[in-house]
């Protein structure tokens, strides 16, 4: 049997399409992380919360609405990106011009709050929600099984990083967006209406998270806290990944969820932690991220 | 005597009665701790301008050296007590070293970061005991003299490190090295151009931060004998902030304020409100932040300065 | 405004303390009502405690019956600081502490400091009654030793002999393993091997991967909660459970709820109380449905159980002295809609019969909440196991 580094080739192949599966999720939450701080310098500490509240959109949409996965997809993003545009206009707006550390402050509280609430209104122990009939069943890959739907995760996700890659760098409204960045006042002036473009991107953020959270509501339990730990883990792959740089984001979260993969079978103990330690040596070198710049 | 040295006068009174007039000594002694805690976490948010979102990690790991050396080693009160704020010291200066390296939210989110990774070793280190905690720490008694299983005794010793701490944060913020800790907080790049090596200034500032946070973990420890893992997870650093934030960053006496509201609020607002603590909780955050960001004392003092 | 308001906010709260009449007789239950375990204890509990002292008539020895009740938000000093207060202030006779075995080590270490009995139902901890033990401790419902013994004995004799285990990586987690490798060994199985699975984990495929590498017939989940329902689900997805047999260590009917039986089935677990054992568990379970719109745990019926049980031994004693009242419940026979057969063992253990479960297929479930099917009823001297000798009321 081949070996690499002692251990068979095909727990390495299997090992490395799970990590991928992970890493897709990292992705995800990191990008929406790093397009709302890009644009808005606010760290949205809500972003787990959001992606709860996405999971559990969809959740209602199937068991009280009869909407099912497919549609729920797409509705379950627009109706939390439409909450965060509300939150964004009522409560982060106000801290327009302060230290970028409020927003931290205030979106650690709006988390507490909506993560409180879901569990209030949902329970404490959680539900499934079923994978999507089309989805189910598995591909035999030889050196594993993989289930339909891991292997719709990984497509899916690298589709939609793609594309919001695509769209803030390459079009138009991304080089507004950009513009925004480097001199919000200058584009006002230009006729631009820079408020509701910052409303907008936040909407934006949360939407990506939500729509994660919809990806991962087949896989895991769905909960009030099934994003609190993570958005942990996202942070410090943002930071590993360079602040503000969407292909940072995008490339140490896929990059992480297969470091992540290897220590699970070296050494799984510290599989919760290799994130951290990566972020500390990160820091060590290069402090401002893999793909940050001063 | 001016305003202050009556108010002074009167609040030491008041908290030297606090046996006498059957206010819980425990409960008093828990808010207590969690009042030093936020004062030494103002130390580096108020004085400094750093957020910290980690501070659980010291305050949590020194309780658990301080409990640990107790009761598995048998050690005596006051060297468990040092240890742990060594442990917290030395903790702190691993972090402070990485995460100087950051400024402002990144500093926040890298602290929180390694924070985690010591919540993830007090979960999983055998000595803890998980889940269980680290139970039944002995009060023992101080140097061997004063035996502190009483709870007034115990109490009249957490008050006195209260106000030996409180002291010791004005003389600290007070003495020419706050004021370049303040100089950092107003304008660093000032700072630096004025000659200042601001990162052994902040690293200073962080570890001094982190060792006071330990002294208060580990008294805790010594004073309701446990340490659970509810002292390093990363909420009670959250609610660290919400003292501090609360009571008024920047001032000396808001983060005790602030600290006996949220214990206060802990404690009882759960028998009216039920679950939905959590809830409120994140709101008085929000409302902290958007309508009143200079906190109970600092409001109250540019009420009076706008005389 | 907003400061007055939360002043205001907070002179009421302290205000609200129940005021108690030196002629009452105090139950308090401080649980968690708020979080991780409020599912399967929690606000139900409360209500479960409530019913017991209504069915009692609401008196005894001719003093009304109060209840006080406190969330202790899993976190141990305001769970030991209500306890005292209510001791000290409230005239507290009895506390029933709900889940989170670390908050209840607290609190037992308060009913030895102010004798008041004390009966923990839902912690699995068996430290309670081992190296933790008081003399008003009465551990109810089940513990982490019963648990493991009753699923692992009951597999093993059955045929599954190779084990591997998926353990959560924390005391806790290790108890559970070790319990039930014990188990398996004695009964001539084996284990082939663990994966030490880091607490709430995102991800449950790559570990179970490793468990399924090791041709085991036996997948051991020493693991609770969310980490149990989402390393099960992974199993389900990957095809493993086709191949292996799950083996739940901590499982309860939420967990099983929320799992759903297309991914638990044929899955075994041990439980206390079943709400489908009889007519008598099928009443109260009627009852606690109208109220709550959920099937009552075993925490549940073990509150019921264990206010009941207190009463009844004040009753038989003839006062509420707490030395009288420990003495009364450790000669008494217990037999209610909980247990027919249980007694308070010397180390505080509620010995009594456990059932070992296994979870229905879809098809074999007939109406909601039709989730287990007894594959045995273990006595409680073989699920609790023999007096271990670490609490020195009990020795050997």
């Amino acid at each position: 049997m081949t070996t690499i580094f002692g251990y068979p080739l095909v727990v390495v192949l299997g090992q490395l399409v799970l990590g991928l599966v992970n890493g897709s999720f990292y992705a995800l939450l990191s990008l929406g992380l790093a397009v709302i701080f890009g644009l808005m310098r606010v760290v949205n500490f809500a972003h787990g919360a959001f992606y709860a509240l996405g999971a559990y959109a969809a959740l209602v949409g199937l068991n009280v609405l009869g909407v099912g996965y497919w549609p729920a997809l797409l509705l379950a993003p627009l109706v939390v990106g439409a909450l965060g545009v509300v939150a964004e206009r009522l409560l982060l707006r106000r801290l327009h011009g302060l230290d970028p550390l409020y927003g931290l402050l205030l979106t650690f509280g709006l988390a507490l709050a909506i993560e409180g609430t879901l569990h209030q209104v949902f329970g404490s122990s959680g539900e499934s929600y079923p994978v999507p009939e089309a989805l189910r069943g598995v591909f035999n890959l030889g050196f594993m099984i993989l289930p339909r739907y891991r292997a719709w995760v990984i497509v899916v996700s690298l589709v939609v990083c793609f594309g919001t890659w695509f769209v803030i760098e390459r079009t138009r409204l991304g080089a507004t967006l950009r513009a925004a960045t480097e001199n919000a006042p200058l584009l006002q002036a230009f006729g631009v209406n820079v408020p509701v473009l910052v409303a907008a991107t936040y909407g934006g953020g949360v939407a990506l998270a939500a729509f994660a959270g919809v990806l991962s509501a087949p896989v895991i339990l769905v909960s009030s806290q099934m994003g609190s730990a993570l958005v942990i883990v996202v942070f410090a792959v943002v930071v590993i990944g360079g602040m503000g740089s969407i292909l940072g984001a995008v490339v140490s979260g896929l990059l992480l969820g297969l470091v992540e993969g290897f220590t699970k079978v070296i050494y799984p103990e510290a599989s919760n932690i290799v994130v951290f330690v990566i972020m500390a040596l990160v820091l060590i070198v290069r402090p401002h991220g893999l793909f940050g710049r001063e | 005597m001016r305003p202050a040295t009556i108010g002074y006068g009167l609040a030491l009174a008041a908290a030297l009665a606090v046996p006498a007039v059957g206010v819980y000594p425990v409960f008093m002694m828990k808010l207590l701790c969690f009042a030093m805690f936020a004062c030494a976490f103002n130390l580096l948010l108020g004085f400094t301008g750093m957020l910290s979102f980690g501070h659980a990690a010291f305050f949590g790991a020194a309780a658990y050296a301080t409990g640990w050396l107790a009761t598995a080693r048998g050690w005596g009160t006051l060297p468990a007590l040092g240890a742990g704020v060594v442990v917290a010291a030395t903790l702190g200066t691993a972090v402070g070293a990485l995460a100087i390296r950051r400024r402002g939210i990144y500093f926040a989110m890298i602290t929180m970061a390694l924070a985690q990774l010591v919540y993830f070793v007090c979960l999983e280190a055998p000595f803890t005991g998980g889940e269980n905690g680290l139970q039944g720490v002995p009060r023992g008694s101080l140097a061997g003299l004063v035996p502190l299983r009483s709870d007034v005794a115990m109490y009249y010793v957490v008050l006195g490190a209260f106000v030996g701490m409180y002291l010791l944060i004005r003389r600290i913020v007070h003495s020419p090295f706050g004021q370049v800790l303040k100089a950092i907080r107003e304008n660093e790049a000032r700072a630096v151009s004025l000659g200042y090596e601001i990162d052994r200034y902040k690293l200073l500032a962080f570890v001094l931060s982190a060792t006071l946070s330990g002294f208060a973990g580990a008294l805790k420890a010594v004073v309701l004998g446990f340490v659970t893992l509810s002292d390093v997870l990363q909420a009670n650093s959250g609610e660290v902030i919400l003292m501090t934030l609360l009571g008024g960053t920047g001032t000396f006496l808001g983060p005790a304020v602030g600290a006996g509201l949220v214990v206060t609020l802990q404690e009882y607002l759960s028998d009216l409100v039920g679950g939905w603590v959590t809830v409120i909780i994140g709101a008085v955050f929000v409302a902290c932040v958007l309508l009143f960001r200079r906190g109970i004392v600092g409001e109250l003092l540019a009420l009076r300065a706008r005389r | 405004m907003k400061l007055r308001a939360l002043i205001t906010g907070l002179a009421a709260a302290c205000a609200l303390a129940p005021t108690a009449r030196a002629a009452d007789v105090v139950i308090g239950d401080i649980d968690d009502l708020s979080g991780l375990y409020s599912d399967v204890s929690g606000p139900g509990a409360t209500e479960a405690m409530k019913m017991a002292i209504a069915d009692f008539g609401g008196t005894v020895l001719g003093r009304r019956i109060v209840t006080l009740v406190a969330d202790h938000q899993n976190k141990p000093d305001i769970g030991a600081s209500k306890f005292r207060e209510w001791a000290d202030q409230n005239g507290l006779n009895m506390l029933i502490g709900g889940s989170n075995t670390g908050v209840n080590i607290a609190m037992a270490k308060v009913a030895a400091a102010k004798k008041v009995p004390f009966f923990p139902v839902g912690p699995g901890g068996a430290s309670l009654t081992n190296e933790d033990c008081t003399a008003y401790t009465v551990h109810y419902a089940y513990d982490t030793t019963a648990l493991a013994n009753g699923t692992a004995t009951t597999i093993v004799k059955g045929g599954g002999k190779t084990w591997f285990f998926l353990t959560a990586d924390y005391a806790f987690g290790s108890q559970l393993q070790n319990a039930a490798a014990k188990v398996v060994e004695a009964n001539g199985g084996k284990v082939l091997g663990a994966v030490r699975v880091p607490l709430s984990a995102s991800d449950f495929s790559s570990f179970l991967l490793q468990a399924q590498g090791s041709g085991a017939q036996v997948i051991g989940l020493a693991n609770a909660g969310e980490d149990f329902v989402n390393s099960m689900k992974a199993a389900n997805e990957f095809g493993i459970t086709k191949s292996m047999k799950p083996a739940a260590l901590l499982a309860f009917l939420t967990n099983i709820h929320s799992l759903g039986l297309e991914t638990a089935q044929g899955l075994y677990l041990t439980t206390g109380w079943y709400w489908d054992l009889n007519d008598q568990t099928r009443a109260f379970a009627k009852r606690y449905f109208d109220k709550m719109k959920k099937m009552p745990t075993m925490d549940h019926a073990g509150y019921y159980s264990a206010t009941l049980t207190y009463l009844k031994a004040v009753k038989a004693a003839g006062t509420t002295d707490s030395d009288k009242v420990m003495a009364e419940l450790k000669r008494m026979k217990i037999s209610d809609l909980f247990t027919p057969n249980g007694y308070v063992r010397r180390d505080g253990v509620m010995v009594h019969d456990m059932y070992v479960m296994q979870v229905k297929s879809p098809k074999e479930s007939r109406y909601a909440w039709d989730y287990y099917k007894v594959v045995r009823v273990m006595p409680g001297e073989e699920a609790f196991g023999p007096v271990t000798g670490l609490c020195p009321l009990a020795p050997k």
